[in-house]
């Protein structure tokens, strides 16, 4: 990026979903009225998402010397003193910007591949992109590598799918590539529908050149001449920032007939899903592309032999194809210095839950749970001790505290009952019930379960009702067992990756948490307070002010008390539902097992 | 933004038949299809299913099963403002039933209702991703994070404000 502009001061803005959701375009306005009034020469940038989700809205200052500051949760009425303090006066606004010591955290065990880009460049700028060596690799696959040379490259890297399943990529491109047939397809599977997971909307919001640029270079590949991105419906900003980067692309020519004088032709169209989980199954997928329900089809054939509409298709995941054109750039042996012998390269995750450093992560396989959670995500936001976290989403399981030093790889993951999955991370402290997990999980699964296989279908929706059992204190002898042996079945006769990874979330609970379950059940007790029926509100006389508010916000008119005296609450008509002790102000609602407080 | 007049009497077949002209008619187009009419009529009317059934020559009762089963599809008319509220695993922990219990309280509509005004549908949607700011909820598109009982009926109070000050469409 050499425009003499540069020269100035820089101000970016992350414009990414979570960064508008906090306010940024308020605080984006802002700066732009403020910045044109004043005459400074401050170049103002859009920008997506770099990853610090629990500071957004943020704000990153450049100095001319090319000195960083992130100034973190900033508002439109912050705007003024940052500008005249640290852009005029040059001193930082201190209590306001992320501490070195946190970013250095943050950074330090990060290694940014498929992130390169995120919340640096303007999403919504293709001349961004080609500053930061953006379509280069395409030029260079395609004035001198042969596609039999790219797919050699991406085999030697170790690159494996990201989506979930952990396929080796280069493999799968060399089947796509032997199939014959004129036509062939490239499908980018942008159908993130792991609740919990928010990667690859963040590269899509924050870098879809590179997610375009990957499907270029695997287009080549394997000799596809037409590109669809199945992504989303729920991510409106995603799919616009895509429109746009597409017109662009094919506007600069990297997109068309013959790309770049070579013989290589390609087009990329966007089909958005229309919310069904299991349409991140492959063959659901292309069942939902060819307008039909997204119901998954046996194996084999596979898509590479027999997919859209009959023909060789190949599909990717987002993070998997943003990885491509760095590997073509940098070569296979950089990248594969990343990771462990069998994971190679990186893995992007989205850290949520009760966690401090809530956001957007990515790291060299090979690095311990531990270390994810406590030395980049900050351990447990409330302080509280680590219960477990939640990996792989609904395909994924449960892994206790205990077991933190895990590494991050396909196979140790695996082992542990859990799945690598798609990258969604979810940290439970000690407020987390891990028979409610177990629970919205398989409540989830039941929803989206397309119903074709009677095991998937009827199985999960039995289990979900001896979790409810369970969850609302009517659990019986002999229920631990019977989830485990549905689960083995449900696991055996479905068909696709959704129903044979559905019992996961239960089996992983059970596995590590057997007491909890066998406390529901036997005691009635409920240690994380979470089972409505298990537990009880009351309200604290001595703390209560009598100001009423919980009363007003009890959604069944259970609080009843005289102004300014301590209130009560109805246990018989109380539905537990805790919204008077979240809107409390005065810590004077409590919660018990349902027999302490009786 | 759906037009409510439209809604209530239905879109007109003449209408439904331009937008399915838009797009080739065939099978692979069924799903944009739908999109398009639903974006444009907030819904899929049982009129919509018979023309799409007819000029791509799928029988309506498959239009039908395409329909009921994607999330996104509604068969009814929506109110005036739609809510989609975040049931992700994030939001789930940092308490999602708390939004929907409170929107219950505030709006008069649970989930999957139309408030009796008719200006608000609460919806229960799997994950919006913007898990850092959990509980989150998008109105008309827009989301809000770091929801708390207050923040969501201040919300709904600013629309219901804005709804009296400015003069209907």
């Amino acid at each position: 990026m050499s425009s003499p502009r540069d020269e100035g001061w820089l101000i970016r803005v992350g414009l990414a979903s979570c960064g508008i959701a906090a306010g940024a375009k308020e605080v984006y306005n802002a700066l732009s009225a403020r910045l044109g009034d004043k005459g400074l020469g401050v170049t103002l940038k859009k920008t997506g998402c770099i990853g610090m989700c629990y500071n957004e809205p943020l704000i990153e200052v450049v100095s001319p010397r090319k000195e960083r500051t992130f100034y973190k949760q900033v508002t439109p009425d912050k705007i003024n003193r940052i500008i005249s303090e640290h852009l005029i006066q040059g001193k930082l606004v201190t209590e306001w910007a992320v501490p070195d010591e946190e970013i250095n955290r943050l950074l330090a065990k990060q290694q940014r591949i498929v992130l390169r880009n995120c919340g640096i460049i303007d999403p919504e700028s293709i001349d961004d992109y080609l500053a930061v060596d953006g379509y280069k690799a395409l030029k260079k696959a395609l004035s001198t590598m042969s596609p039999d040379e790219v797919i050699g490259e991406v085999t030697k890297s170790g690159l494996r799918g990201r989506g979930g399943a952990g396929f080796p990529t280069g493999v799968k491109w060399g089947f796509a590539r032997k199939s014959s047939g004129e036509l062939k397809y490239l499908i980018c599977n942008a159908d993130e529908g792991d609740p919990g997971a928010f990667m690859d909307r963040s590269v899509l919001e924050s870098d879809p050149h590179s997610v375009i640029e990957g499907m270029l270079i695997a287009g080549y590949a394997i000799g596809a001449s037409q590109g669809y991105i199945y992504v989303r419906a729920e991510y409106p900003l995603a799919i616009n920032r895509l429109e746009l980067a597409l017109a662009d692309a094919k506007k600069a020519g990297f997109i068309g007939e013959t790309i770049l004088d070579s013989n290589f032709s390609f087009d990329i169209k966007i089909r958005q899903g229309a919310g069904a989980f299991v349409c991140g199954e492959e063959t659901a997928l292309l069942m939902s592309l060819e307008g039909r329900r997204g119901m998954p089809r046996v194996r084999p054939p596979f898509p590479a032999q027999s997919g859209l509409w009959g023909k060789p298709t190949n599909i990717n995941n987002v993070e998997t194809l943003a990885n491509i054109a760095w590997i073509i750039l940098h070569g296979a042996s950089v990248y594969s210095k990343y990771g462990t012998e069998k994971s190679r390269g990186t893995k992007v995750f989205a850290l949520a839950g009760k966690i401090v450093h809530g956001g957007l992560i990515e790291v060299p396989m090979g690095i311990t749970l531990r270390e994810i959670v406590f030395d980049i995500g900050g351990g447990t936001s409330s302080g509280l001790e680590l219960k477990a976290i939640q990996i792989g989403g609904p395909s994924g399981g449960i892994i206790p505290a205990s077991l933190m030093d895990t590494p991050v790889d396909y196979d140790s993951l695996t082992q542990t009952g859990a799945i690598m999955g798609s990258g969604g991370l979810i940290v439970m402290d000690e407020t987390s019930c891990m028979i409610d997990i177990a629970r919205f999980f398989l409540n989830f699964i039941q929803k989206e379960s397309c119903g074709k296989c009677p095991f998937c279908r009827i199985g999960t929706r039995r289990m979900l009702e001896i979790l409810e059992r369970i969850t609302e204190g009517n659990g019986k002898k002999g229920d631990i067992e019977l989830l485990a042996e549905l689960a083995q079945n449900v696991k055996r006769a479905s068909l696709c990756g959704l129903g044979q990874t559905a019992p996961n979330p239960v089996l992983t609970t059970i596995r590590y948490f057997r007491n909890e379950y066998e406390e529901h059940i036997y005691q009635k007790k409920c240690r994380a307070k979470k089972c409505h029926a298990l537990i009880n509100y009351t309200i604290i006389p001595e703390k209560c002010t009598g100001c009423g508010v919980c009363a007003k916000y009890c959604p069944v008119e259970a609080i009843s008390g005289e102004k300014k005296q301590p209130h009560l609450i109805d246990s018989n008509r109380c539905i537990r539902c805790g919204l008077c002790m979240k809107v409390c102000r005065f810590d004077a609602v409590s919660v018990g097992s349902r027999e302490e407080n009786a | 933004m759906p037009n409510k007049a439209i809604a209530e009497k239905g879109p007109e077949p003449v209408a439904i038949d331009a937008i399915i002209h838009r797009h080739n008619l065939e099978r692979g187009a069924v799903i944009p299809i739908l999109q398009e009419i639903q974006q444009t009529y907030g819904y899929v009317s049982k009129a919509a299913i018979q023309r799409i059934a007819e000029n791509i020559n799928v029988s309506a009762s498959e239009i039908f099963g395409i329909v009921t089963f994607y999330a996104q599809f509604r068969l009814e008319p929506l109110g005036k403002n739609l809510i989609k509220v975040c049931h992700g695993t994030a939001c789930h922990l940092s308490g999602a039933d708390m939004v929907t219990d409170t929107l219950a309280q505030v709006t008069g509509a649970k989930e999957g209702e139309t408030s009796q005004d008719g200006l608000f549908t609460i919806e229960r949607v799997a994950c919006l991703g913007c898990c850092s700011l959990a509980p989150v909820m998008m109105v008309n598109g827009e989301v809000h994070g770091r929801l708390t009982p207050e923040r969501v009926s201040k919300i709904i109070k600013n629309i219901r404000k804005n709804e009296t000050t400015s003069p209907a469409e």
